[in-house]
């Protein structure tokens, strides 16, 4: 079951940030106002506490967490899966499109990670973060790029002062197979060049092989290099779920990643298939619903790696909305790791402004 | 107001011509009531008429089975099975092509939201003439003993809660036997069986195999009683149910009745418990719990009680009621002004009776009938809402503490429809499964229905059993019994 400390609820944000007549601006709702913590304003004696609490034990040991993580409900796949297809089949139009578009355009880390990477790719690439929609200064820009650890240096500059973050994956992406020393090494090189997120790897083959406190603390250590850094970094906890394979191992590392201080779970690399799918998000959502019920904390959400069209990322917003709620309709708290979603939406943009599609040739390539 | 809030998303009701007036439809035509007689048919979410529907009276009736007996003995008994087949599937793909036309006449006429006419009633339909189109040339072969034989004229009279599915239920395995078929639709839905009427045309099936005659609770007795009927399958209400088993008693009758149920779905503390949820809000909320197998009894672990119903309140919130017509209603009108009258007596009797009602907090619509989806706990198992079947969206909570317990307390009720087990734990499903005295039991889901799965009840639940080879039965007099 889940943990009783605190009754489950599901804490309502105040209405002080709807945006007005659903206009095509997106502004970041603010979150000063509610009673709840950024994960990543916690110090890691408070993730260790937090976590303490949650488990109803100090006994964090690889036994604790596995006796916590096996208590959790289990998760019924056709269940799961009928609720996600339930979820895909809400219709979103006009107005509400509009502002879902936009919304995920400013949802979006514009992500490239190729071995053929250059710097002129990765200024490319912020360019086309800076200017998504030429001629059309309403148009949001995406959260943040995502690029591999060398190359955050030359995306630092390329972003200047346009309030673009800047995300790097590390921690020997997208395997992880490397030794700690080597994976902290990578996140401190990222965070010294000035990424502003790290987006980590999990040990799946400790977590497949019930090494449950090696993966705590490979987390762990991981977020001391973000936070002590000059310049702290937010830390994304790529679970890698298609390689965790049942959505009863999702759940448990979605708690997991949360208990040793993920401030956002992210749901794939990219680099395996399956990578993120409705299924797999809506439960990372129950879970990061029910861990702020719990602890007090909001944790967000990315998927990443699959999603392709504007009509698929409407159908992740209406899940975050009913699943979640929304105060995870920010991008603080929700994302999407694509590469080619944002064209696609640019286009539905497009179509909902002229009435007409256009077509690839009148969106821009980076 | 929500940040996000889904703009309204309607269905075209232009797909759909609505006469002004309909007959009946009786030797492939459609044709005055012999009295002349009619009856309105209203949108329950609007309460606009719809149509005038004529009403068929004992001589309308016995034109009816005149008409389907000529077809038995002249066309459709004597034709071969895999002839049979072909107008089923014919049947069958029409429904498919014509899909939207049926969703949206059927939620005009009935209140259900457009989803899940669009998404379960329609598709559904369509399949059940699929399968057992398959089964007509393969009679011989279904274990009913050599050459098994229709029984001649069946007499059908359907519930309003699933006007065209339950028309399929009866109408395909009937037909795929060798029976003709006189169908009685309910009162307050007769429009999407007369649009069936019309794509039986289209289908070119002959003339008198499917008659249909519209009109209230007296038509239907006329359709039971009448001496020509050889089999009578009736879907509706238990006192109804109980009234036809002493009409045709002594008679050369043989009846299927599927009734009322007061379904018991239960949850283990052990449950994968963000589905059971979802379980519950699907077996109770589905066809805002206008559903005779709805789970209208939770029976939760006294353990995870307090977080179940916890989290089934804040999914309540996520619920949208209103307009059926818009894509994104979840729950719709109630069919009539009378089964809202009766929701509302017996939410009211939960309350005297001491149980904590809860209700969702959603505005409804000033026209048309509707319900709030409401919870009560602190049910007991003496409580009239734990007892009587509300054919509503009202869920009643009890609680148990050991799986013994769950079994006394889902059987302790005169029905045995439907029954639901949320367990991550396999043997515990079989275990309950044989102890529960329900004609379905859905093991971690709820509200599942499949042409090739037999569905009927126990106890006062009726008897018989339609889908599946089992449906076939109910229609054929077997081989040997010759």
């Amino acid at each position: 079951m889940l943990p009783r400390a605190r009754p489950t609820r599901v804490v309502r944000m105040p209405d002080t940030s709807r945006l007005d007549g659903m206009t095509s601006t997106v502004t970041t709702p603010s979150s000063e106002s509610v009673p709840r913590s950024h994960p990543a304003d916690r110090t890691g004696a408070q993730v260790a506490a937090d976590a303490a609490a949650v488990i109803g034990s100090a006994d964090l040991s690889e036994a604790g967490l596995r006796r916590f993580l096996h208590g959790l409900p289990g998760v019924d796949r056709v269940g799961a899966d009928g609720r996600a297809a339930h979820l895909g089949t809400r219709s979103i139009k006009t107005t509400a499109k509009a502002w879902a578009l936009d919304l995920t355009i400013s949802m979006v880390d514009l992500t490239t990670l190729e071995g053929a990477d250059t710097p002129g790719k990765v200024r490319s690439l912020v360019a086309k973060a800076r200017t998504p929609e030429p001629g059309d200064p309403t148009c949001p820009r995406p959260a943040a790029v995502c690029v591999y650890g060398d190359m955050v240096a030359e995306a630092r500059d390329a972003v200047g002062n346009s309030g673009i973050r800047v995300a790097a994956v590390a921690t020997a992406f997208p395997s992880g197979r490397a030794g700690r020393q080597v994976r902290l090494a990578d996140t401190r090189d990222a965070v010294a060049a000035g990424a502003d997120e790290i987006d980590m790897v999990i040990d799946r083959g400790a977590f497949l092989s019930g090494g449950f406190r090696k993966v705590y603390d490979d987390i762990v250590a991981v977020r001391e290099v973000c936070h002590d850094a000059e310049h702290p970094a937010h830390l994304k906890v790529i679970l890698e779920t298609g390689e965790l394979a049942t959505y009863d191992n999702v759940r448990r590392a979605s708690w997991l990643a949360m208990l040793a201080g993920a401030d956002f779970i992210k749901t794939s690399t990219g680099k395996v298939s399956p990578a993120a799918t409705l299924p797999v998000t809506v439960i990372m959502l129950e879970a990061v619903r029910d861990f702020l019920a719990t602890t007090g904390v909001q944790v967000g959400v990315k998927p990443a790696g699959g999603i392709r069209t504007a009509k698929d990322a409407i159908k992740y917003l209406v899940s975050v909305n009913e699943v979640a709620g929304e105060p995870w309709l920010d991008p603080d708290y929700f994302r999407f790791g694509a590469s080619s979603l944002l064209n696609d939406v640019l286009l539905q943009r497009q179509k909902l402004a002229t009435g007409a599609y256009s077509g690839p040739d009148y969106v821009t390539i980076d | 107001m929500p940040r996000f809030e889904y703009a309204p998303a309607p269905e075209s009701r232009a797909v759909v011509d609505i006469a002004s007036s309909y007959g009946l439809f009786i030797d492939g035509e459609f044709v005055e009531s012999a009295s002349g007689g009619s009856l309105k048919t209203i949108n329950p979410a609007t309460e606009e008429s719809l149509a005038d529907v004529a009403v068929a009276d004992e001589a309308d009736v016995d034109r009816a089975v005149r008409a389907a007996r000529r077809a038995q003995e002249k066309v459709w008994g004597p034709m071969p099975g895999a002839e049979r087949a072909k107008y089923l599937f014919r049947i069958a793909r029409l429904l498919a092509e014509r899909s939207r036309e049926f969703a949206v006449l059927e939620v005009l006429d009935n209140g259900k939201p457009i989803r899940e006419a669009r998404d379960v009633d329609v598709p559904t339909a369509a399949a059940h003439f699929f399968y057992y189109a398959g089964w007509a040339d393969k009679l011989d072969h279904a274990g009913f003993g050599p050459s098994p034989r229709p029984h001649g004229v069946a007499g059908q009279v359907i519930p309003w809660n699933f006007p065209l599915l339950m028309l399929a239920w009866k109408i395909a395995p009937a037909l795929a036997t060798g029976n003709t078929v006189v169908l009685k639709p309910a009162e307050t839905t007769p429009l999407t069986a007369l649009l069936f009427a019309d794509l039986l045309r289209q289908a070119e099936l002959p003339p008198g195999v499917v008659n249909i005659v519209t009109g209230a609770g007296a038509t239907g007795a006329a359709v039971v009683a009448h001496p020509g009927v050889d089999k009578v399958a009736f879907t509706g209400s238990t006192a109804v149910g109980k009234r036809i088993a002493k009409e045709i008693a002594g008679t050369r009758k043989h009846a299927t009745l599927e009734l009322g149920g007061k379904a018991a779905n239960i949850v283990f503390d052990d449950a994968p418990i963000d589905q059971a949820v979802e379980g519950i809000v699907n077996g109770i909320f589905f066809n805002q719990g206008q559903v005779c197998c709805a789970g209208s009894r939770l029976l939760v672990q006294e353990s995870v009680a307090a977080e179940v119903v916890e989290r089934l309140k804040v999914r309540l919130g996520t619920l949208r009621v209103g307009d059926p017509m818009d894509k994104n209603t979840d729950v719709g009108a109630i069919n009539s002004a009378a089964q809202l009258a009766r929701i509302t007596d017996l939410t009211k009797a939960g309350e005297e009776e001491g149980a904590v009602r809860w209700t969702a907090d959603c505005a409804l619509p000033e026209q048309g009938f509707w319900f709030a989806p409401t919870v009560f706990t602190d049910v007991s198992a003496a409580h009239r809402i734990a007892r009587e079947e509300i054919f509503g969206p009202v869920l009643s909570v009890l609680t148990f503490r050991t799986p013994a317990e769950a079994v006394a307390k889902a059987n302790n009720t005169p029905y045995g429809l439907s029954a639901g087990i949320w367990t991550e734990k396999g043997s515990r499903i079989l275990s309950m499964a044989d102890k529960l005295r329900a004609g379905v039991v859905w093991a971690n889901t709820f509200n599942r229905f499949d042409p090739t799965s037999p569905f009927g009840g126990y106890k006062e639940s009726g008897y018989g059993r339609e889908g599946g080879r089992h449906g076939l039965a109910s229609y054929l007099i077997e081989g040997s019994t010759r």
